[in-house]
């Protein structure tokens, strides 16, 4: 077989990307016109997600029948209400011995149920507003609920991050992949960027990054208990993205200190000074979501034609990434593709690939176990 | 489709979290039955960049053509028109890519029409994301708060018997309301609740629910206290997965277009075997699927009180070999991981590990190494998975039971576990960990560790993991499924037997002494593993004689008599002890353990 189908991340000098910015519920979309430029934080759609809701006993607190309640609301169904206003009154004997309610919250009374006498209360709308995250134009309208931009740009897709999309300038601080990031090298000078690192960094380097200022850290590997000491707890299902640690992390090779590769580390430095996008944001499941680093670039009109190039297929001559022990981090070129299944160290027939590495070895590992290095 | 008597060539596929995998089954005309020919994978397309099941199907398929050198493709589409050369006659898919069915049931009681509406969700073949009622200690808003955070692809709505409570079950209603929830996929799209309770509530429900929500109404899954009618409910989830769930999942609507029948969530089709199996050969049976984000574990036991036997599904999400790998970790703790690892190992370096096949799940273990830590790993998914099944596996809770005096000595509380290992006939491993384990013995090791058999017990894996596909064939040709079932899907690993202790009993105390109808006698002391030749397709009767502090399910020291049946691993003999199994906490006798264990089934090629 002269090819086999494998999963891989991006790392790509130049590509065209789009991004969806969908509201979460119908809004209002601020662009309309297709082809508008824009901004990474321009505002292109926004809405009001609906508030909290608060069910209230309303029966109980008036101490009437269920039935009884409707009688005694002082405020229409769907109307507004404000914290302490009274919101149902009992008629009281003669006058006399009235039982009332007050509203704890401002915000509507949206329903009340004849059989529970329960009340649900809704909290005033909170305001939801989508920027473009990315600078770019727009290509794509979805009426009220988002639109696509469009960039050319410098792309990285990291494997494994944490913390949300920010935004700030590349800054290379190592000299070399391999080389580990240290405490030391985040200064003052490092707040609000983009910190390229090479190999590793601790929870106290992240810490540190943290408290500097630093929007986010680009590096090849981390140890998962720095990880857990950095966010306070242990990463149950790959799902991240919503971690308020102050920092977005992206990890472009795995667990473990591990060398970035050279030709992510290549990129990104020759990018010193750009502004980026970036979003830790990780998704193993339902949805694969992995973090990633835009640049977008500037070009005339001649170089944006970039086509398309099928992607996922591993074939003689591909660069990729070993995945697993006990070559894990180390890059290389296929240079084989037994088509039948070979026996390996574990007894395992499997389906394999032969890999000349950097080094001029050659390793014969299953074909599960590396990625492609997509371009 | 074709008439059943037309169809000789079988496409059938599953579409996992992880992998993809396609199967060809033919009719051998020589032989006059089904046969399984090739299988072929490949990694799932649900995701990024691709967000199109179809092409993951397409790449496993290309697999199969290529291995068994027959066309099945042409222009990417699958050739149904069949000839000697190319094409199928069917075109079958199971599914649980995409995270499977996610749902949240609600009833009034916790541990009544709470519980059943879980039974028929999980039965269904769902993950159970919550389980609201309004005795479960939580405020309503938190219960509002909850069915919005965790958006669920559906809900269904149970509560009150027939005739009983209507308040409570208007509350609940009015809870889901209030909340608002929107589904998963698909913004626009009304969230599918299904009300499956007292039918003197429908009105109450429908006028809460009907606007905000796409409202069914089915029977009462529990019309009366000590009755569970989980079937309706169950087909309406099943029906609602097709059209609301799958439909809006990526590719998904391509993929209905190409199969001959609907697609089934791959733990239905898994569950629909091994009710099939358990009925036919009238056995109690544990079936367990550990697969990459779940861990799927079926059981069929003879419920004492209804005297019949009760299929029960659990789906454990999170607990599984890839995506969930490490929330494995964080539910069994580093410690209890460690305790299989047959060597000295950094917990550090255990911890990236795992991080790093959970990043990258489709890796497979390349060392002998990273295969043992792997096994590890899957001890503990499997035996977490088994206690949250036996934790639902249960009896109707709240019935008087009507007893007689002969009753009167086993009065056993409502709502106990029906899970009895001591009755069990049959444990079924199939998912990759466990069908693709280099030998057998791995399989068989794993899955006693786990589950810990007691008294006789026969272990049998998928060989290669095709019970999903088999269990959907089940359903258009039952005949097919059996015979690929039979001859090629199951394989028997062997009888185990497992006495259990009175009490805590020392290494090399008398244990059990077995007298072969051969004439061949064997004696085990306690506190240790071993394996006895008895190939495939042999059985022998047996005469089992425990020690009087051991019961292998007759009473302490009383013998049994049985017919052992052989398997591609051996006769093993399990005394290492059932009131806990333990193993050694230092690390020099534990890993001697482990490593003495390991030897005596030939485990790993490195410990002869």
């Amino acid at each position: 077989m002269a090819h086999a189908y494998t999963p891989g991340l991006m790392v790509t000098e130049r590509t065209v990307l789009r991004k969806e910015r969908r509201l979460p519920l119908k809004g209002k979309v601020a662009l309309d016109k297709i082809g508008t430029e824009v901004k990474a934080l321009d505002v292109v759609a926004r809405t009001e997600l609906p508030g909290n809701v608060l069910p209230f006993n309303l029966a109980g607190k008036l101490g009437t029948a269920t039935s009884d309640v409707k009688n005694a609301l002082k405020v229409e169904i769907g109307g507004t209400i404000t914290k302490g206003q009274m919101i149902a009154e009992t008629k009281g004997f003669m006058g006399l011995f009235k039982a009332s309610a007050r509203s704890p919250i401002d915000g509507t009374l949206e329903s009340l149920s004849d059989v529970t006498g329960q009340a649900i209360l809704r909290e005033p709308p909170q305001p939801v507003e989508k920027d473009a995250y990315i600078d770019g134009k727009i290509v794509e309208i979805f009426p009220e609920e988002g639109v696509v931009v469009e960039t050319v740009c410098s792309f990285v897709q990291g494997i494994f991050g944490i913390g949300g999309e920010t935004r700030g300038e590349i800054f290379p601080i190592v000299g070399d992949p391999s080389e580990e990031l240290t405490v030391n090298h985040i200064t003052p000078e490092c707040k609000g960027k983009i910190v390229i690192g090479g190999s590793f960094c601790t929870s106290e380097v992240m810490k540190k990054a943290a408290e500097t200022g630093v929007k986010a850290i680009v590096v090849g590997g981390v140890d998962d208990e720095d990880l857990k000491k950095f966010i306070g707890y242990d990463i149950g299902v790959a799902i991240t993205g919503h971690e308020d640690v102050g920092l977005t992390l992206v990890v472009t090779e795995g667990f473990g200190k591990i060398a970035m590769a050279k030709k992510t580390f290549r990129l990104l430095c020759s990018k010193k000074g750009s502004m980026a996008s970036v979003n830790g944001a990780t998704q193993i499941r339902a949805g694969v979501m992995r973090p990633e680093v835009i640049i977008p670039i500037k070009l005339s009109d001649d170089d944006k034609k970039i086509e398309f190039k099928e992607s996922g297929m591993m074939e003689i001559g591909t660069l990729v990434r070993i995945i697993r022990e006990p070559n894990f981090g180390m890059i290389g070129e296929v240079s084989e593709l037994p088509p039948e299944p070979r026996q390996i160290e574990t007894e395992a027939k499997v389906r394999v690939v032969k890999v000349k590495l950097q080094d001029g070895k050659q390793v014969l590992l299953p074909r599960a176990n590396v990625e492609l290095i997509e371009e | 489709m074709k008439p059943k008597e037309q169809i000789k060539t079988i496409l059938a596929t599953d579409c996992g979290s992880t992998t993809t995998k396609a199967i060809l089954i033919q009719k051998d005309d020589k032989v006059g039955r089904y046969r399984l020919i090739v299988r072929g994978e490949a990694p799932t397309t649900v995701e990024s960049p691709f967000e199109d099941v179809t092409i993951g199907v397409l790449n496993s398929v290309k697999e199969v053509e290529e291995l068994v050198d027959r066309k099945i493709l042409e222009n990417d589409k699958i050739i149904k028109d069949r000839s000697e050369s190319e094409g199928v006659d069917i075109y079958i898919s199971t599914s649980s890519a995409g995270g499977g069915l996610q749902m949240m049931v609600a009833g009034v009681v916790k541990n009544m029409t709470a519980e059943s509406a879980a039974r028929a969700a999980l039965g269904a073949g769902s993950i159970v994301m919550d389980v609201i009622a309004t005795n479960d200690k939580r405020l309503p808003h938190q219960r509002i708060e909850r069915i919005r955070n965790l958006r669920p692809d559906m809900i269904l709505l149970s509560g009150g018997i027939d005739g009983g409570t209507t308040k409570h079950v208007a509350e609940l209603a009015e809870l889901i309301a209030a909340a608002d929830p929107k589904p998963r996929f698909g913004s626009t799209f009304k969230l599918p609740v299904i009300f499956a309770g007292n039918k003197d509530a429908r009105g109450m429900v429908e006028e809460r629910l009907k606007e905000k929500t796409e409202l069914f109404i089915v029977d009462n899954l529990r019309p009366i206290l000590e009755r569970e009618n989980l079937k309706p409910a169950r087909d309406k989830i099943h029906d609602l997965f097709m059209e609301h769930v799958m439909a809006q999942a990526p590719g998904y609507r391509k993929l209905m277009s190409w199969t001959d029948v609907s697609i089934m969530p791959t733990p239905g089709a898994v569950g629909l075997l091994i009710e099939t199996v358990a009925k036919q050969e009238n056995i109690q049976v544990i079936g367990v699927d550990i697969g990459g984000a779940t861990t799927d574990v079926f059981s069929v036991f003879v419920d004492k009180t209804e005297k019949k036997p009760v299929f029960n599904r659990t789906v454990s999400a999170n607990l599984g070999m890839s995506y969930s790998i490490s929330n494995v970790m964080a539910e069994a703790g580093i410690p209890n991981i460690m305790r299989w690892v047959p060597f000295k190992m950094d917990e550090k370096d255990l911890r990236n590990r795992i991080r790093n096949k959970m990043i990258r799940p489709t890796t497979i273990p390349q060392t002998l190494e990273e295969l043992k830590v792997e096994q590890a790993i899957a001890r503990e998914a499997l035996r977490l998975a088994f206690i949250q099944h036996k934790f639902m596996a249960v009896g109707l809770k709240g019935v008087q039971q009507e007893r007689t005096i002969s009753d009167a000595f086993d009065q056993a509380a409502t709502g106990v576990s029906l899970v009895d290992m001591m009755n069990l006939n049959m444990l079924i491993g199939s998912g990759g960990v466990l069908s693709h384990a280099p030998r057998r013995a791995q399989s068989a090791l794993m899955m006693i560790d786990a589950f810990l058999p007691e008294g006789v017990t026969l272990l049998a894996v998928d060989s290669i993991f095709m019970m999903p596909h088999l269990g959907v064939l089940s359903t258009v040709h039952p005949e097919a499924a059996t015979e690929v079932f039979d001859n090629d899907c199951l394989i028997r690993l062997g009888h185990c037997i497992a006495p259990v202790e009175k009490k805590k009993k020392k290494p090399g105390d008398s244990c059990l002494h077995i007298k072969f109808e051969s004439g061949r006698e064997e004696s085990v002391e306690f506190g240790t593993l071993k394996l006895f030749e008895f190939p495939e397709g042999k059985k022998e009767k047996a005469v089992l004689y425990p020690d009087r502090n051991f019961d292998l399910g007759a009473g302490f020291g009383k013998e049994i008599e049985t017919v052992l049946e052989g398997g591609v691993v051996g006769l093993i003999v399990d005394t290492r002890g059932r009131r806990p199994f333990e193993i050694a906490k230092t690390d020099e006798e534990r890993i001697n353990k482990l490593s003495a264990w390991n030897k005596a089934l030939n485990i790993y090629p490195d410990e002869r």
